[in-house]
């Protein structure tokens, strides 16, 4: 689109230490006061395999990948020459030229590793380059790296040759450097850094008119990725136990709530299942603790019965799900939206959970506090849904959304004085009493073992008001009638305390975009760029999926005569819950659905809205596909 | 003030605290071994000295879960074969608490065997009571885990080909630190093992032979017990891995052959328990979690002052 923006992708071999360089630039590129995306792009494999991450900056808000990008630095696959790896995956050293050229803006900048990467062996680049006014640069990076200190280094080199063609002072880079290493490695590292942009200042004429954006951003900024925005919510909500199984994306936030329980006064533990984490969860905060778990579709398969446990016992847990593709292992480092339905419905019974998805870092970490507070003043479980893409992609965040009081509050909880008092029943508090009047919103008060007075029986079955198995069908329907009003006390509460929802684009428009999760910024980007091109369009990304957001997305869908609902499964899960949950609006919906394992780009959601409204847009070069809504 | 006063209460306990006003016959069969773990966990608990309020039993599902029913302190009747789970983390959010779990041969051997294994290797301060009865019960009689070779039931009409489970050299092999097998119609020693359970820091299991008078009418429950510690037919030392792993063995070879011996098996007082090491790692918290939340003096540390590394 613009130059006015920078999208800069570094691309290798996974294990090349593409990730950790990346974040680096990111951050530089932050400290200069500029708003920062990120978005990686990576193999199920641990090393090797063609791997890229992309950073977006502009001085504007970002808050998507953007449309293709205009900067290529290509490593190279240094595991791509083991000839045993070779010998199974294919040649793949030239994949980070090649993979890439696709993707490429006109007038964009190739920097390669001459090192490792051999331009010529590529059908038709000089030509492609020409047509395309790329201007390419070939340096020996690895060899640069290598001379001053180790081949690894080569990423710095890279780095260091970006700053020149860019134009940027090298300062906030060295700063980061000097954070992150000491002694003979920040040497040798800084001196490749200096070398790499002195020669191609010296060596190189530069022919390209892109460099970095100027950044006006004075706000303190973080770069963040959803994955810390579950992690800190949690942590500031005062949850201190956390049980997990390590499956990817959710190890990001497990790997992060373990980085700091311990020295908080914390624990957690990794444990042989996720039916055994999620149980964790379960008897942590039977206990006394404020507790969480997660994983992503199939170990969240494993915990249905678990939160079942939860739901019938009443007790408070926080289950995170991050998503990936599916189905059964799917695409395990790949982005989808596919398993909204499994967590909504899975497990026996009339199921009564809340289910939150937010769709940015910041509202990550809102949305998990509220899911906290949530699960405890309601006894509840709570599930806090998103994806591969937020989980790992790292996004400029203001500094003060995180600059709030922890909230160490355990809840509906009962103190010993009050037990001294409260109703008992053949010797035992009465944990599960009626709520006749609904005055306690369908909420029982809870005690916890070791409190005096307060025993009771927590039971998965049909339990009477102190918890004894009942089948008594009377008993049956008031336990029932309870437990699933609390669903209407936390909608009232949402509906009154939590904007989740977020409407962007002009009040008046006359068409609108539903979307949910993640695929938020997207939208909006893609909002911006249609009501340039003339059209009018307002997009409502929605969080509360249970209890579902009724009112404000109807009164959304009311105001606009069609609707796009964008998501990432080939299902239209998201527009199916919407018709459920309002019985109406059939007549107005219809979908944009991707699910080839990439992120929406905003040309795709400007392409989806178009082909639609004005006929027009060709989808055929995208992989995605619109439906429409079936009844009415 | 602590806001656990039921926790460390010194007085006298007396075992009826620990019955709750509902009775056993409502499920149990008449003759029922289940009977008899309830009744020795009664009268164990006034030997160890605690009280029904601090004292968590979390039980699986089937007729030995209803145990919770029947015993009057904190309980968590849970899921079939995720007692453990719920108990360990538990113990680990208050371990000032006594925590027991309790289930079948089929929900602890079979469905939560893996939990088994695991809880076993990580030591967790707690007992495991495994009622085995070597079938499965509630669901009408099915093979269980324990059932003997050839054993036939609607679901295995031309005998089980499967080697039964070996509850106590699986549970040494796994880790545990203490392990015992008692039996219903032996009140005496089941309370006393029971109690030494109970009292042993560190993972204890205890295989709880219990007769099943309806399902499993042929089950070797009902033969006379051997004690290996009163018997002078049996030499071992119960701290020694070697000598309690060859016992076990003889007394896992002979159950299904008519020989029934019961006692301690193994005990190892110098193991840690899980709390101990991941304290010593500075992976648990000296104070117990579960208190913290109702301390008003106690200082929350915020995410806000985890941020320098993102900026």
């Amino acid at each position: 689109m613009t130059d006015d923006e920078l999208i800069w992708r570094i691309a290798g071999g996974s294990g090349d230490g593409i990730d950790s360089t990346s974040q680096n630039f990111a951050k530089a590129l932050m400290r200069s006061g500029l708003n920062v995306f990120t978005h990686r792009h990576y193999p199920s494999r641990i090393r090797g395999g063609h791997t890229y991450v992309e950073i977006r900056a502009k001085d504007e808000p970002v808050k998507s990948r953007g449309d293709n990008y205009n900067f290529l630095l290509a490593l190279g696959d240094s595991f791509a020459r083991n000839p045993q790896e070779e010998a199974y995956y294919g040649n793949e050293e030239i994949k980070p030229l090649t993979e890439n050229l696709d993707e490429l803006r006109e007038g964009g900048v190739i920097v390669y590793d001459s090192g490792l990467l051999d331009a010529s062996e590529i059908e038709n680049f000089d030509e492609r380059a020409e047509e395309n006014d790329w201007h390419v640069y070939d340096l020996d990076l690895r060899g640069l790296a290598k001379e001053h200190g180790r081949e690894v280094m080569r990423n710095t080199a890279g780095v260091g040759a970006t700053a020149a063609l860019l134009d940027m002072d090298l300062e906030h880079i060295k700063g980061l450097m000097s954070d992150a290493m000491s002694g003979d490695v920040l040497e040798a590292n800084i001196q490749i850094l200096e070398e790499a942009y002195e020669s191609v200042n010296e060596d190189y004429e530069h022919t390209h008119d892109l460099r970095a954006p100027t950044g006006t951003q004075d706000e303190e900024q973080v770069l963040v990725s959803g994955s810390h925005g579950i992690a800190y919510g949690s942590l500031d909500e005062g949850c201190r136990f956390i049980s997990g199984y390590p499956m990817t994306p959710w190890t990001d936030v497990f790997t992060i709530m373990t980085q700091h329980l311990p020295e908080m006064g914390g624990i957690s533990e990794q444990v042989e299942d996720e039916i055994a984490a999620a149980s964790l969860a379960i008897g942590a905060s039977h206990a006394g603790a404020k507790a969480m778990s997660g994983s992503s579709g199939g170990g969240f398969a494993l915990m249905s019965e678990p939160l079942g446990l939860a739901e019938m016992t009443e007790t408070p847990i926080v289950l995170v799900e991050s998503m990936r593709a599916g189905g059964s292992t799917g695409m395990p480092t790949k982005p989808e939206q596919g398993d909204l339905e499994h967590v909504l419905y899975t497990s026996q019974g009339d199921s009564n959970r809340v289910v939150f998805a937010p769709g940015d870092a910041a509202e990550c970490y809102r949305q998990t506090r509220k899911a906290f507070e949530i699960a405890y003043e309601y006894q509840i479980p709570s599930i806090v849904i998103y994806d591969q893409k937020l989980s790992g992609g790292h996004q400029t965040v203001p500094e003060e959304v995180f600059d709030q009081e922890p909230n160490p509050d355990i809840g509906s909880v009962t103190t010993e004085q009050d037990l001294e008092e409260a109703v008992q029943e053949a010797g035992r508090f009465k944990r599960y009493m009626y709520d006749d009047e609904g005055e306690r919103g369908g909420v029982s008060p809870r005690s916890i073992p070791g409190q005096k007075g307060g025993n009771f029986l927590a039971s998965g079955n049909e339990h009477n008001e102190v918890g004894h198995i009942s089948e008594d069908p009377d008993n049956r329907v008031l336990q029932m009638n309870r437990r699933m009003s609390k669903l209407e006390s936390i909608r009232d509460e949402l509906a009154e305390n939590a904007d989740h929802q977020t409407v962007y684009g002009p009040e008046d428009a006359e068409y609108g975009i539903l979307s949910w999760g993640s695929t938020k910024g997207v939208v909006e980007e893609a909002v911006d760029v249609l009501n340039e091109q003339g059209h009018s369009v307002k997009a409502m990304n929605v969080s509360d999926m249970m209890p579902f957001a009724k009112d404000e997305v109807t009164a959304f869908l009311e105001s606009v005569d069609e609707a796009l609902v964008v998501e990432m499964n080939a299902t239209a899960q998201f527009r199916r819950h919407v018709q459920g949950q309002l019985g109406r609006f059939g007549e107005k919906l219809y979908s944009l659905l991707k699910y080839d394992g990439n992120p929406f780009e905003p040309r795709e959601v400007v392409s989806g809205f178009e082909s639609r409204i004005g006929g027009e847009a060709d989808l055929s070069q995208y992989n995605v596909r619109i439906e429409s809504a079936t009844g009415d | 003030m602590s806001a656990f006063n039921a926790i460390g209460e010194e007085r006298e306990i007396d075992r009826d605290e620990f019955t709750p006003e509902i009775e056993p016959q409502a499920t149990w069969c008449p003759g029922c071994g289940d009977f008899g773990v309830l009744k020795a966990l009664k009268q164990a608990m006034p030997e160890v000295g605690r009280t029904p309020e601090e004292t968590l039993l979390v039980t699986g599902i089937g007729c030995s879960g209803k145990l919770s029913s029947y015993f009057k302190s904190y309980g968590f009747h849970s899921i079939h074969g995720r007692a453990l789970p719920v108990a360990r983390a538990a113990k680990m959010a208050n371990p000032d608490l006594e925590v027991i779990a309790a289930g079948g041969d089929g929900d602890g051997y079979g469905i939560g065997g893996n939990h088994f294994m695991h809880t076993a290797r990580e030591n967790h301060d707690m007992t495991y009571i495994v009622f085995d009865n070597e079938i499965f019960g509630l669901t009408k009689g099915q093979t269980s885990p324990t059932s003997p070779k050839g054993h036939k039931s609607k679901t295995q009409p031309h005998g089980s080909a499967k080697q039964p489970i070996r509850p106590l050299s699986l549970a040494l092999t796994s880790g545990a630190s203490y392990v015992a097998r008692t039996a219903a119609v032996n009140p005496n020693q089941a309370k006393e093992i029971l109690t030494e359970a109970m009292e042993h820091d560190g993972f204890a299991h205890v295989d709880f032979l219990t007769q099943c008078p309806t399902w499993n009418k042929d089950a070797k429950q009902y033969v006379p017990y051997i004690d290996v510690q009163d018997s002078d037919d049996y030499d071992f030392d119960i701290t020694d891995r070697g000598e309690a792993s060859e016992m076990m063995q003889k007394a896992e070879n002979a159950l299904y052959e008519g020989e029934v011996l019961t006692g301690r098996f193994y005990h190892d007082e110098d193991r840690p328990s899980y709390q101990e090491e991941k304290q010593a790692t500075g992976d648990m918290p000296e104070e117990p979690l579960a208190e913290r939340y109702f301390d008003d003096d106690y200082e929350w540390e915020r995410s806000y002052d985890l941020l320098e590394r993102h900026k």
